[in-house]
């Protein structure tokens, strides 16, 4: 049992304990079991990632034989190299800190146990995701969030719009995971394993070389990074299948902290950093990952704008950062990627744990415009809310400037379609730097617009509450200047070791320090301007926003109701499929299948049966007639057939 | 002109086909069936008498004989139903026998 | 020839007549006294074959006693003359049709059919010469010899046949004096016989 063993089963361990036997060890067991597990795992993934990154002790650890089919085999094993290393540090560490946060947030629920099992459920997932040796694992992890996901959206299952939420959010999941799952065939179609070691070994030869379908030829591994790509799409709610993720925040405020800022939208940006070797192959592939990266970090900044719930502000503002990275991705700048989903994980859990402690401070009010006038009371959460949000805006010294300057630097070198993505990144820094000050004055600052009853119990969220946020505000402001060097500046090379593949002409991570000097303060200019109006919009003139969104009514609407996404799936694809779906049933199912099967048949024997009834009479010389009937056909039968 | 086989063979055939006859034609009661079958048994000894002389084996009228006694012991079995029923139902016009009707 | 010809003509029309008039009758006594009928000319028939112990054996057994018994059983049963007799014609085309049918049938087969010449010679039991013993005689001959297993079965159908009658029709009538034999024998002596002191010239 090594390390990694213990780090990977610990939350196992723990999320089957409180799980099964939540009950029978009561609440405050369960809890302490799993963050005991998890806090465990998080200590120890901190080891690792000493001893990987400054030692170099890359490993594989086989745990045991999985599949053994013919000429397919998979084991399951631990991949623990840098990018691992990275990955595992961020889940267990911002697993440990929600856990215990959890534990003061939801002092009032009567199914904690159910909780925490799913919560320590969800890291293993996450766990066994980014150790993946193989791709069947990686999708076995990668299903497995997605299941954790569900049930943690819709965990207060009685109320309606968290169960249609966890469904929407998982069925939206399943269209990405079929590509996955497709991209996943494809590969192995094409070289025949699905260990990574040994698909990222075929990669080179494989470039260039094309594959028959259907009418015509198609480059294979852009097929098959595009159907990779799919399946990041949908976890990490990029546009088009990002309809899920201001939905999943149904949940409650600890899973949006997890999964929803951290870990399991990154789950996307991980699995393309991890098949580095394979979309460095497939340029076609990495265009198309840039644009919808710089598409996606506008748009959902734009719908950020106009939000009042104040966790959908949150969460627009992760999609936003998510596309981010996956425009530093697709320039084929992964360090850059990584480093920003380490820090972005850090201030956004952060930013979400506050909106947690003030939700908590308001007695579960979540509009932003019922809230107001709230810092003097609540002075440590506001700190920290101050903190993140500087961070997110890319404030110099606190992370978000380093790894979020980056990404914009990388994006601005690369060229081409970088240049798109430098543009989107440009607008959408302005824009989450106001509409972060947005929430925070709507929340903080100004006239109480909470009722009295509710602004005399306002209190500060207890320390088991805030410890959690200390912590990761430490993270906020440290994680970016002291991992900046190995992450991305000068020794990236030694840090990543073999885990990142980056060709020798995709020259952006090289090429990012040598922008013009306005490349570099771009950012924070941007940033203070945006802050700038939204101090005046919402400090100075708090009336100037209703007479913007009166005078550009069309525009506001358009944003308030995210683009009209959901409108437009309506009408393409859901009511469809439940028309198709009635018709299957009724139609289908109904008259065909049951028609001509159990229910025809039996109605067709029934009325049969009621027409054979007639012969019987009763009266014997019926019968004796019918017998006579007989014979004498027999005859006449016998009689022409010897005749011949 | 000589009376042979023929002959006898034809005057069977039509008792036979006439007790057949008798035992759905009629609608009256079912003393008239019980007359049919033994008009039918009649048939039956008259072909196997006439076979016996023609072919010279007295077996025909062996079997006959025997014939002429399961007849017998049948008309008196079928009276006493009969009788039983009718002292049950009070009628034995064809028609009200139906009460085996599906 | 003659005489026989025209006998057999005659008995013949009459059985055939007779047949008819049974399932055509509106009264069932008068069906059952035309049974009677063809029967005695049935036997006239058999005597003309040769076979007149069947001849006989007709009269006796059919005709006396069972269409005596059919005569019985009509007059016990209350029939009711008026309602019988509709509906006969329903079934007129469709039946006589098929009666037809088979009548045809029966015809071609009687037609086209050749006994084997050989068939004489292959006889079971051949029937004697008239001269040397009666038909009677030749079938006791044979009957109690070769035949006596079927002859004994036969005995036991009647044997059952009887029984089977009377278990059908008995029925014990309320009111109805009778012994019960078991009863009456396995009496205790408590019941039967009791002793009393007589005073003299007091009684009991």
């Amino acid at each position: 049992m090594t390390m990694y063993h213990l780090i990977v089963f610990l939350p196992l361990l723990a999320a089957i304990i409180a799980g099964l036997f939540g009950r029978k060890i009561g609440d405050a067991a369960s809890m302490a079991v799993t963050c005991v597990a998890v806090i465990i795992s998080a200590v120890l993934s901190w080891v690792a990632f000493y001893l990987v990154i400054s030692k170099g002790m890359v490993v594989t650890v086989k745990v045991l034989d999985w599949i053994d089919s013919g000429s397919f085999s998979v084991d399951w094993a631990l991949k623990i190299d840098q990018l691992t290393a990275v990955m595992l540090v961020v889940v267990n560490t911002v697993s440990a800190v929600v856990h215990v946060y959890s534990v003061g947030y939801m002092s009032h629920d009567e199914h904690r146990p159910r909780f925490f099992a799913y919560l320590s459920l969800f890291t293993f997932a996450m766990l066994m995701l980014i150790t993946a040796d193989n791709f069947v694992q990686l999708y076995m992890g990668w299903e497995g969030v997605g299941l954790a996901s569900y049930l943690l959206i819709g965990f207060w299952f009685k109320k309606p719009s968290a169960n249609a939420a966890s469904i929407k959010a998982f069925v939206v999941n399943r269209v990405g995971d079929f590509g996955f799952a497709l991209g996943i065939m494809a590969l192995f179609f094409a070289t025949g394993s699905v260990t990574f070691d040994a698909v990222f070994a075929a990669a080179p030869d494989l470039a260039g070389k094309t594959f028959h379908f259907l009418w015509k030829d198609w480059d294979i591994l852009t097929v098959a990074t595009f159907l990779l790509f799919l399946g990041a799409m949908g976890k990490s709610a990029q546009l088009g299948l990002h309809t899920w993720l201001p939905d999943a925040m149904e949940g409650p405020t600890p899973v949006s902290a997890l999964i929803h800022a951290a870990t399991m939208v990154t789950a996307g940006v991980f699995m393309v950093a991890r098949c580095s070797p394979l979309f460095e192959y497939a340029p076609d592939t990495l265009a198309f990952v840039t644009v919808i990266g710089a598409s996606t970090a506008f748009f959902a900044a734009t719908v950020g704008l106009a939000q009042n719930d104040i966790k959908r502000v949150i969460a627009y503002s992760t999609c936003s950062q998510l596309g981010y990275m996956f425009f530093a991705l697709g320039v084929s700048a992964y360090p850059a990627a990584i480093f920003h989903l380490f820090t972005h994980a850090f201030f956004k859990a952060l930013l979400f744990l506050g909106a947690g402690s003030v939700i908590h401070a308001v007695d579960g009010e979540q509009d932003m415009r019922r809230m107001g006038g709230l810092w003097k009371h609540i002075k440590i959460t506001y700190a920290m809310m101050w903190i993140g949000s500087l961070a997110l805006a890319g404030f110099p010294i606190f992370a978000g400037y380093y790894s979020k300057d980056m990404i914009l630097e990388v994006a601005y070198a690369a060229g081409g379609v970088g240049q798109y993505a430098y543009i989107m990144g440009m607008a959408a820094a302005i824009l989450t730097a106001f509409y972060s000050w947005r929430l925070l004055f709507m929340t903080f600052h100004g006239k109480p617009r909470a009722d009295h009853h509710v602004m005399e119990h306002v209190h500060e969220s207890p320390m088991v509450m805030l410890i959690p946020l200390f912590v990761l505000a430490f993270g906020a402001v440290f994680a970016g200047i002291v991992f900046y060097d190995g992450f991305v500046g000068h020794h990236w090379k030694e840090f990543w070791g073999s885990s990142i593949l980056i060709l020798e002409n995709h020259k952006a991570m090289d090429e990012a320090h040598n922008v013009p000097f306005l490349v570099k303060v771009g950012p924070i200019i941007v940033g203070v301007i945006g802050i700038f109006i939204a101090w005046i919009a919402y400090i100075r003139d708090t009336a100037l926003p209703g007479r913007v969104a009166a005078q550009h009514h069309m525009l506001y609407q358009f944003l308030l109701n995210k683009w009209y996404f959901d409108e437009l799936y309506d009408r393409i694809f859901v009511r469809p499929t439940f028309w198709l779906g009635q018709l299957f049933w009724k139609g289908g199912d109904g008259k065909i299948i049951d028609g001509l099967g159990p229910d025809g048949l039996a109605a067709t024997v029934v009325r049969l049966a009621k027409r054979a009834s007639i012969l019987q009479s009763g009266y014997v010389y019926h019968y004796a007639f019918a017998m006579l009937i007989g014979v004498a056909v027999l005859v006449t039968y016998f009689f022409s057939a010897m005749g011949h | 002109m000589t009376i042979g086989l023929g002959h006898y063979l034809t005057v069977a055939a039509i008792l036979f086909t006439l007790g057949i006859l008798g035992i759905f034609l009629n609608r009256k009661n079912v003393i008239v069936i019980l007359m049919s079958i033994e008009l039918m048994l009649l048939a039956v000894n008259i072909n196997l008498v006439a076979f016996s002389t023609h072919l010279n084996d007295l077996v025909g009228q062996v079997f006959a004989l025997f014939v002429l006694t399961v007849a017998a012991g049948e008309a008196a079995i079928g009276l006493a139903i009969l009788v039983v029923y009718f002292r049950n139902r009070g009628t034995i016009a064809v028609e009200d026998i139906n009460m085996m009707k599906g | 020839m003659i005489i026989q010809a025209l006998a057999f003509y005659l008995f013949a029309a009459i059985t055939v007549a007779s047949g008819f008039m049974v399932i055509a009758s509106r009264n069932p006594v008068h069906s059952v006294l035309f049974l009677i009928l063809a029967f005695f000319n049935a036997a006239g028939l058999f005597v003309l074959m040769g076979a007149e112990f069947l001849g006989m054996l007709l009269v006796i057994v059919y005709v006396g006693a069972v269409a005596v018994l059919f005569l019985f059983v009509v007059m016990m049963l209350d029939i009711n003359f008026v309602e019988l007799r509709q509906g006969f014609l329903q079934y007129l085309p469709v039946g006589g049709m098929i009666g037809i049918v088979l009548l045809i049938e029966l015809a071609m087969v009687l037609g086209g059919w050749v006994v084997a010449p050989e068939a004489r010679s292959v006889a079971a039991d051949p029937i004697p010469a008239l001269d040397k013993v009666t038909n009677t005689h030749a079938l006791g001959a044979v009957l109690y010899t070769k035949y006596i297993y079927l002859f004994q079965g036969a005995g036991l159908i009647l044997l059952v046949a009887m029984i089977g009658a009377i278990v059908l029709t008995l029925r014990s009538r309320p009111g109805v004096k009778r012994q019960s034999i078991s009863e009456q024998v396995n009496r205790p002596r408590e019941d039967a016989v009791a002793i009393r002191k007589v005073e003299p010239r007091k009684g009991i």
